[in-house]
């Protein structure tokens, strides 16, 4: 089952001013798959995904995208490659409303009428709130939808590779329904996805690979489904076991 | 021994050493080894810088914190002296006293205050704000004529021991170097030699205690010194108050040197830029570059202007560089060295000579 | 601003100010003559200022030598005018802007180049140290204003108006400058520009967002330096058109007019908020206007008044009326 690989890392080492955050990160992030990226609090999870994204650059070590080494390139290239990027903090501009973030998270367009309209209603089926609160600025939304803006942007154009980090986050669990629903068709639609998670319910049904990071390493990796039949391996790497949480 | 004079901040170079005593001797000895009115002049304006640019270095360089409101609190010393010997009607050491201790307090009050605002604006926005401030004390200084003189400034007399016509040998004493005419001037050379040099001695002792160390942690990273429990509040006012304290000091200095004070000798943001500049080349957070820093800076700017005027006299006829090289535009090249030091020189002179003598011992 | 909710306490600010200051000066017409003052004064002040702001929220760099744009923007301006001594000493408006119009163009030609020197030699090499930045653009402004004395002469330079521009309209008992008018003008339409290039545009959208969070911005794969660059020559520009236009307010112009200005903007843009182009304005108009008020009412606290302003401002709102960034 080795479908390639679209993203590497090998031996990533990443400092952030004095610490030493990760210690040798290997990923393989297979293509056209929904990879989980799972692990405890502080366990250098948003770290490797904003040493992907060239926000913080690695200090050893290479990224491999597509074949292509981005280790040392900058984030506005790295995005360029295909990539999109959804932040801890959703990182929507709340001046602008629903309709600039998007309008800006489309590359291509210079206007609206530039933007795929049927990408924008297959947006506004996964999403409606982006519908219904179109002219408004997105600092007036609600946690969730701001989240659902967030994965907008981050889908209003095709992309290679979205890195996603923790969407689920503070959201009531029909919203979460939401989420799930909108990552399942992004899958359909051949999207490689690497998607941070705490929540291991939203993991299993989404993942089809796994990676635990534990330490600034990454001590498990392998299919979800393996991972989600093993009750034990679940407890030592996570904690918890998958009936208890959530 | 010296160890505890100098609060264990040792220079931690050959080379800086050798240069501190160099620089030490001569300025304890400048009456003597350059004797005449220009020489002692450019000695008395580095020991005020350096005690100026001293008690500024605890603020920025140990604090992290950038003010402009520096010079006004040097004013606030000069014109306390100024118009307290000017109201007098002879002058007298109460007289100076009593400047000095009002001097203080006002400045007192002010740093308490701008102290206690900076926290709740952001660092840029004190800077800025600090800059407003000083300029209107500026215009402040120059519209309250009746108190301080105005545009002109006061001329006053200092107490007979300090002035000019007061001798303290018969005869002028006759050195290798030339005759030297030990008289109130010299007296008052030594006066401020000896204030600067506590107030420099001080200075260290604050840097290098536990408050100094505290002040340097909370410039590195205030979050992470809040965090650790230390009101940080408490100790930016402080090392405030106590920058503008010495500050006010040197301000004294000034006017008890010169007899003189007005807007443009202790106010002006020309002073300003040079305590930065000063600050820069010589090494920020490191004490000892406010001292070499001034005697480079003093010496340039007392004697560039005659570079100049030798450099423009070669070059007259030539349309741009003759215009370019005049005593006139010294602050055209005192600005492209300052530019550059900051570039190329970020850590000042005290820094690189310590990093030379931190690599040769590691090597 | 697209939501209905808009804040609309800082603008109310305005002419309250200008209510408050209408019994304290006696008489209608006075008042009258100097709001217009304070407003004319106010728009130059923000033209100036605009740029700095952006600048400020976009990329977090501070300029303290924003003041050589103005300076040099002004001392253009003599240089073309001396040339055009016939249209500006006809008494014909439209002959007067004939002349006035190449001078602006001009002045914000230079200055936008000067800026386009300065961004590369000088505030590239130190993004991200503050204490640099204010230091190494402290320097640039004394090494410009060194240079604008090396091809202009140190001393100061009259600016007159153009003829059609000079005196006074009459309405009823008050005396409104005609410059003034003018100025309040061209300020008004400086503002409509920005407002509409920031919000019609997709270059606009990109400095609205990059003001918020610059980071984002380039992972959603926009080059932001390039564009900071852009913005830099244009508050260049704009503070060169500052300088024609407050040159031609005092009708004298000296190579220390950028450092006069400089405290001025900073406690406008302190005011506003970094990176606010409204707050700008508003802080620009309060400020116009307490200099005026002030110098009529009681001089000898004119600076102060403006401090005093600043300071309250900060009390109630501690990063400006309209703090944009989110840093």
């Amino acid at each position: 089952m080795s479908a390639d690989a679209l993203l590497t890392l090998a031996g990533v080492h990443t400092h952030i001013g004095a610490y030493h955050i990760l210690h040798g990160v290997d990923l393989v992030v297979p293509r056209g798959q929904l990879t989980m990226l799972l692990g405890r609090n502080g366990a250098g999870k948003t770290t490797t995904l904003r040493t992907i994204m060239g926000l913080w650059h690695a200090s050893q070590g290479t990224v491999t995208l597509d074949g292509q080494d981005i280790t040392r390139r900058a984030t506005p290239d790295i995005a360029r490659g295909g990539v999109a990027y959804v932040p801890e903090n959703m990182g929507i501009f709340s001046d602008l409303s629903v309709r600039e973030n998007l309008l800006l998270a489309a590359r291509g367009a210079r206007t609206l009428d530039d933007i795929d309209t049927e990408r924008l209603e297959w947006i506004f089926g996964l999403f409606p709130a982006m519908k219904k609160f179109w002219l408004h600025p997105a600092g007036k939304l609600s946690g969730g939808q701001k989240q659902m803006l967030a994965v907008s942007r981050a889908i209003v154009e095709p992309r290679q590779l979205l890195l996603i980090d923790e969407p689920s986050k503070g959201l009531a669990p029909a919203i979460i329904q939401n989420m799930i629903e909108a990552f399942r068709q992004l899958k359909a639609s051949q999207t490689t996805i690497l998607l941070v998670e705490q929540n291991f319910n939203f993991a299993r049904q989404l993942g089809d690979s796994v990676a635990v990071m534990d330490d600034g390493r990454v001590v498990h990796s392998g299919r979800m489904a393996d991972l989600a039949a093993d009750e034990e391996l679940q407890a030592k790497l996570l904690g918890l076991s998958l009936g208890a949480h959530q | 021994m010296l160890n505890r004079l100098l609060s264990n901040d040792l220079p931690r170079s050959r080379w800086l050493a050798v240069l501190l005593v160099v620089l030490f001797l001569g300025l304890a000895f400048a009456p003597f080894l350059f004797p005449g009115v220009k020489a002692l002049n450019v000695a008395a304006k580095v020991l005020i810088f350096v005690a100026l640019v001293a008690s500024f270095d605890l603020l920025l360089g140990y604090t992290g914190i950038v003010s402009f409101a520096h010079t006004m609190f040097f004013g606030i010393g000069a014109y306390g002296v100024a118009i307290a010997l000017n109201a007098a009607e002879e002058p007298s050491w109460g007289a100076i006293g009593l400047g000095v201790v009002c001097a203080l307090a006002i400045s007192l009050v002010l740093s308490l205050l701008i102290g206690l605002f900076s926290l709740r604006v952001r660092a840029i926005f004190f800077a800025m704000i600090t800059l407003a401030v000083a300029s209107a004390f500026l215009t402040l200084a120059s519209q309250l004529s009746d108190i301080t003189g105005g545009e002109d400034g006061l001329n006053f007399s200092v107490p007979r021991l300090l002035s000019p016509g007061f001798t303290l040998t018969e005869e002028p004493l006759q050195t290798p170097l030339g005759e030297v005419d030990v008289n109130g001037r010299v007296i008052t050379y030594y006066l401020l030699f000896v204030v600067v040099c506590g107030v420099f001695l001080t200075l260290l002792r604050i840097v290098n205690s536990p408050f100094g160390r505290v002040l340097q942690a909370i410039r590195e990273n205030d979050f992470r010194a809040e965090a650790l429990g230390y009101r940080t509040v408490v100790y930016r006012t402080l090392s405030s108050v106590l920058s503008a304290s010495f500050a006010t000091v040197a301000g004294c200095l000034l006017a008890l040197w010169l007899r003189y004070n007005g807007p443009d000798t202790s106010l002006s943001f020309e002073i300003m830029l040079d305590i930065l500049l000063i600050v820069v080349i010589g090494g920020m957070g490191t004490m000892y570059g406010a001292l070499i820093g001034s005697v480079l800076f003093v010496l340039a700017q007392s004697y560039l202007q005659d570079l100049l005027r030798l450099a423009g006299g070669a070059v007259e006829g030539l349309p741009l560089l003759s215009a370019l090289l005049t005593p006139d535009r010294w602050l055209l090249w005192l600005g492209l060295l300052f530019v550059l030091s900051v570039y190329h020189f970020p850590s000042g002179i005290v820094g690189k000579l310590r990093e030379r003598a931190a690599r040769k011992g590691a090597a | 601003m697209t939501s209905s909710t808009f804040d609309w306490k800082p603008l109310a600010l305005v002419p309250v100010l200008a209510l408050i200051a209408l019994p304290l000066t006696g008489s209608a017409s006075t008042w009258l003559t100097l709001t217009v003052a304070g407003l004319a004064m106010g728009m130059i002040v923000f033209i100036i200022a605009s740029g700095l702001t952006l600048v400020f929220g976009l990329m977090d760099v501070l300029n303290f030598g924003h003041g050589v744009f103005i300076a040099l923007g002004a001392f253009v301006a003599t240089s073309v005018l001396a040339g055009m001594g016939a249209y500006t000493g006809a008494d014909n408006l439209w002959l007067n802007l004939m002349a006035l119009l190449p001078a602006m163009l001009v002045a914000m030609a230079v200055a936008g180049a000067l800026g386009l020197v300065f961004e590369r030699l000088i505030v590239r090499p130190v993004y991200g140290q503050h204490l640099k930045q204010i230091l190494i653009t402290m320097g640039g402004m004394i090494i410009g204003e060194e240079l604008i004395k090396v091809v202009w002469g140190p001393e100061q330079i009259p600016l007159p108006l153009p003829e059609a521009l000079r005196g006074s309209l009459l309405f009823g008992e008050a005396a409104v400058e005609k410059y003034r008018l003018l100025a309040v003008l061209v300020g008004a339409l400086v503002f409509a520009a920005m407002v509409w290039v920031l919000n019609r545009t997709k270059v606009g959208l990109l400095v609205r967002a990059g003001v918020q969070d610059r980071e984002m911005v380039e992972s959603l794969g926009y080059r932001i330096s390039r564009l900071f660059v852009g913005v830099f020559v244009v508050g260049s520009a704009l503070a060169g058109l500052g300088g024609v236009m407050w040159g031609l307010y005092q009708q004298t112009v000296i190579p220390q007019m950028g450092a006069q200005v400089n405290v001025l903007i900073f406690i406008v843009i302190i005011i506003g908020g970094l990176g606010s182009t409204t707050g700008a304005l508003i802080g620009a108009l309060l400020v116009g206007l307490m200099a005026n008020y002030t110098g009529f009412l009681a001089p000898k606290v004119a600076l102060f008044s403006n401090i005093a302003l600043m300071v309250a401002i900060l009390l109630w709102r501690p990063r400006g009326v309209y703090p944009v960034t989110s840093r």
